[in-house]
C-alpha cells in the first residue's frame, strides 16, 4: 500500500547530488567480466558528459565495482537517486551483456539498421549437453530482465518468481530459462537512453522505431549467442506474449513450445488509444524537451508518472479496484475538499506512477508502447492470422483471464482459431480471476498447474530430463 | 440375457461399469476404434481421460475441445492439448477433413444444436465416433412407465429441471439422423447396464431396448 505522505506527482522532485547516489543491491555481484569490460569502454564513451550533473554519474563509481556502503539495504533519498541509479542500467546493467559489432547489424522493419548495439540478460539454472533445455522468457511493457532475481534499482524481487524458479514451473533446476531486456528497454539493451556511439550522447528520438518483431530478431541473435538452436520454450505475457506469437511465426524451427499469456495477434484499436493517451502525456511534459532531456539535465517525471497512472488502471479490472480501495478514504476522516489524494485508489495510482518513473525512461516508454501498437501478426499475411502459423509444428498453449479487458478471452481466442485453422498442436484455457490483465503476474494456482503441466509436457516430448 | 437377469447382475456389479483399468468402458472401446497414430479431435473431452488414453496406448497426435474450464485447466495441466471452447460453435472453425476421426463421446445430448455438430464433425474429420445414451434403454422406459417421473440413472443422475442434457434420443432416434445427415454406419456397439457389450447380432429394436448406451463408427456419404 501507497504512503500516506504521497509525493505530489505533478510537481518536480528535487535533484539529488552525485553523493547521494549509492549502488543498488546486488551492487558488486552480477558484474561477468563482458559488463566489466563494457564499463570502461562505456565510461570513456561518458567523459563529455559533464560529471556530477548527468544522471548517469553515478555509473562511474559502480564501473570499478567499488563495494559502496549500504550496497545491501535499499538507498534511501529522494526518488532521483533510484532515477540515477535506473539510467545507469542503461549502459551498464547489472546483467550480463552482449555486443553486437559493426559485423552484426540488426535490421529494423523501420528499413534502416541498428549497429552497434548490445542486449542485456539475465540466465537462471544451466544449459544442458544437448542444449535442449533452453526457455526464453519475454517480459511485458514494463517489465526487464530480472525476471527471477533482486532487481538492481528497486531490490525487489523478480516479477516472475511465481512460476521461475526452482521447483517451480519454469523449473530453474531443470532447464535453462533466459530472460532479456527488450530493443528499446532502458535497462541495459540497447534503447532511446543507450548511449549513441556516433555522438557519445543518449540516442533520445535518434533510435529508429523498433518493432515486436525487431526485439525478437535481436533475440534471436542473443540466442545464436549462446549458441543454441532450439528453445524449448518461449514463454511471456502481454508483450511478452506478442513476443511469444513473433517468434513462433518468424523462427518456426527454434520454437518447441510456445505459451503466450494474456495477449493477442495484433494491438486493438482501444489499446493504442491508451497509449497514445499515455505518449501524449510524456510529451505534454515540458521536461520532456522534445526527447532530449537527459542531454539537458531534465526529467519528464510527472508525464511519466500520468501515463503510467492511467496505464495501472488498464492493468486491473474495476472489481479487483472495487475489492482492494473501495471508496475508501487515505488516511483521513472525511473529505478535505481539495484536490489532495482524499480516496486510497488515488493515492495508490500516484504511488505506482511515481514508483514506474524511479525505474523506467520517458523515452523508452514511447518506444515500447509503440512497438506494441505496430503490432498485427497477419498483417504479413494478406490479413488471415492462420496463414502466418501454416505448416507450424510449435505447439502452443495460449492462456487468458475472465477480468482482463485490456487483452480480453476474446484476443486469445482469435489466435486459437488461426492455429486450428493451420492444424497446430493448441491448448488454450481461460482462467477465472478477478484480477484484470495482470493476472500473469500474479499467484494464481490455474496458471501454475497450467504452466507446469505444458512445459512438463514439452520437455518430456523432447526428452529434457 | 432377460430383464430379469439383468437386475439380479445389478445387485453385485454396481461398479461393472468401469474396466479393471479404472477407464470407462465405452472410451474403451472408443480407442478401439481408432487406428493408431492417428490425428484426432475429442469434442467434449472432459478432463482429458480418452485424449490421455489415445496418446498413450494408441500413439495418436489428440486433441480436445471442453466447454468447462475446470476441465480444460485439468487437462492442460496434464500436458493435453485441449481448447476451451464450445462444440455448438467452434466447430465451424476447423478446416474440412482436418482430423482422422472426430469423436463425440456421451455429449451429443448436451448440444443445442445435434444435427449441426454432426454435419460438421462429418466435414472436420474423416470418420466420426459418436456414443450416446440411449434413452430407449428398457430401464429408462420401466422407470416412465411405472413412476411416471423422468428417469435418472446412475450414469444419468440429473433432475429434469438442472440436466445438460437437452437433447436425449434413443438408438432409434440417433440412427435416423445419421441417414437424414447421409452418413455411413460402419460398426456399432451397443453396451448394456453394465458397460458389457451386447453381442449378439439383433435388430435395432431389440438394441434399443437392451443398450444403456451405443458406439457408432461413421463415414461420410452412403
Amino acid at each position: 500500500m501507497p504512503d500516506s505522505d504521497n509525493v505530489h506527482v505533478l510537481r518536480p522532485a528535487a535533484r539529488p547530488t552525485t553523493g547521494e547516489a549509492t549502488s543498488p543491491a546486488q551492487g558488486s555481484q552480477a558484474q561477468g567480466p563482458q559488463t566489466q569490460g563494457s564499463q570502461t569502454q562505456g565510461s570513456q564513451t561518458l567523459g563529455p558528459q559533464p560529471q556530477g550533473q548527468q544522471p548517469t554519474s553515478p555509473a562511474s563509481g559502480k564501473a570499478t565495482g567499488e563495494p559502496v556502503a549500504g550496497a545491501e539495504t535499499r538507498p534511501v533519498g529522494p526518488s532521483r537517486t533510484y532515477e540515477a541509479l535506473a539510467r545507469a542500467q542503461a549502459d551498464f546493467p547489472q546483467s550480463e551483456l552482449v555486443h553486437f559489432g559493426a559485423d552484426k547489424p540488426l535490421t529494423l522493419d523501420a528499413g534502416v539498421t541498428l549497429s552497434p548495439f548490445q542486449i542485456a540478460y539475465q540466465t537462471y539454472g544451466k544449459l544442458n549437453a544437448d542444449k535442449s533445455n533452453a526457455i526464453l522468457i519475454c517480459h511485458a511493457l514494463s517489465g526487464d530482465q530480472h525476471a527471477a532475481n533482486v532487481h538492481p534499482v528497486t531490490g525487489k524481487t523478480g516479477w516472475w518468481e511465481t512460476l521461475i524458479g526452482p521447483g517451480k514451473p519454469i523449473d530453474t533446476n531443470r532447464f535453462f530459462v533466459i530472460a532479456s531486456n527488450v530493443l528499446g528497454g532502458c535497462l541495459g539493451t540497447t534503447g532511446p537512453s543507450s548511449i549513441n556511439p556516433k555522438t557519445g550522447f543518449p540516442y533520445g528520438l535518434d533510435l529508429p522505431v523498433v518493432t515486436i518483431r525487431d526485439m525478437v530478431r535481436a533475440q534471436a541473435m542473443l540466442i545464436d549467442h549462446l549458441g543454441i538452436d532450439r528453445l524449448l520454450a518461449v514463454v511471456g505475457g502481454s508483450m511478452g506474449g506478442m513476443q511469444v506469437l513473433q517468434w513462433a511465426v518468424s523462427y518456426p524451427e527454434r520454437v518447441f513450445a510456445a505459451m503466450p499469456m494474456a495477449a493477442a495477434a495484433r494491438h486493438s484499436a482501444q489499446n493504442i488509444a491508451f497509449h497514445e493517451v499515455g505518449r501524449q502525456a510524456v510529451m505534454a511534459d515540458p521536461d520532456w524537451r522534445g526527447g532530449r532531456y537527459l542531454l539537458e539535465g531534465t526529467s519528464p517525471r510527472s508525464g511519466l508518472a500520468v501515463a503510467r497512472m492511467a496505464a495501472h488502471i488498464t492493468y486491473m479490472s474495476d472489481s479487483s479496484l472495487h475489492r482492494k480501495f473501495g471508496r475508501r478514504l487515505q488516511d483521513r476522516d472525511g473529505r478535505t475538499f481539495s484536490f489532495d489524494a482524499d480516496f486510497q485508489v488515488e493515492s495508490y495510482l500516484r504511488h505506482q506512477g511515481e514508483a514506474f518513473v524511479d525505474r523506467f525512461d520517458a523515452n523508452s516508454y514511447l518506444y515500447v508502447t509503440r512497438a506494441m501498437d505496430y503490432f498485427d501478426l497477419a498483417a504479413d499475411y494478406g490479413g488471415v492470422l492462420a496463414n502466418a502459423f501454416k505448416d507450424t509444428r510449435t505447439r502452443f498453449c495460449l492462456v487468458s483471464f475472465t477480468s482482463d479487458w485490456l487483452f480480453p478471452t476474446a484476443d486469445s481466442r482469435a489466435v486459437v482459431h488461426a492455429l486450428n485453422a493451420a492444424g497446430a498442436s493448441v491448448s488454450f484455457a481461460e482462467i477465472e480471476s478477478d484480477k484484470g490483465h495482470d493476472a500473469f503476474l500474479l499467484d494464481e494456482p490455474e496458471l501454475t498447474a497450467i504452466t507446469r503441466g505444458f512445459l512438463d509436457s514439452a520437455a518430456r516430448a523432447v526428452g529434457v530430463a | 440375457m432377460s430383464p430379469r437377469d439383468l437386475l439380479i447382475q445389478d445387485l453385485t456389479m454396481k461398479e461393472a461399469a468401469r474396466a479393471a483399468s479404472g477407464k470407462r468402458v465405452d472410451l474403451l472401446i472408443i480407442a478401439d476404434l481408432v487406428e493408431p497414430g492417428s490425428r484426432v479431435l475429442d469434442v467434449g473431452s472432459g478432463d482429458g481421460e480418452l485424449l490421455e488414453l489415445l496418446a498413450t496406448t494408441r500413439g495418436c497426435d489428440a486433441r480436445g475441445i471442453e466447454i468447462s474450464r475446470a476441465g480444460v485447466n485439468a487437462g492442460v495441466a496434464r500436458g493435453l492439448a485441449i481448447i476451451q471452447g464450445d462444440a455448438d460453435i467452434d466447430l465451424a472453425d476447423y478446416p474440412d477433413d482436418s482430423f482422422d476421426y472426430v469423436i463425440l463421446s456421451q455429449t451429443l445430448q448436451a448440444t443445442r444444436r445435434p444435427k449441426w455438430v454432426l454435419e460438421q464433425m462429418l466435414r472436420v474429420g474423416r470418420r466420426v465416433v459418436v456414443s450416446i445414451p440411449n434413452f430407449g434403454f428398457w430401464r429408462m422406459r420401466l422407470d416412465l412407465l411405472l413412476n411416471g417421473r423422468m428417469p435418472s440413472t446412475e450414469n444419468l443422475p440429473y433432475s429434469w429441471y438442472d440436466t445438460p442434457n437437452i437433447h436425449f434420443c434413443t438408438i432409434r432416434d440417433f440412427v435416423a439422423l445419421v441417414e437424414e445427415v447421409g452418413a455411413r454406419i460402419e460398426s456399432a456397439t451397443a453396451l448394456n447396464g453394465y458397460g458389457q457389450k451386447v453381442r449378439l447380432n439383433l435388430p435395432w429394436a431389440v438394441w434399443n431396448l437392451l443398450g444403456e448406451q451405443a458406439v457408432f463408427l461413421l463415414s461420410r456419404g452412403r
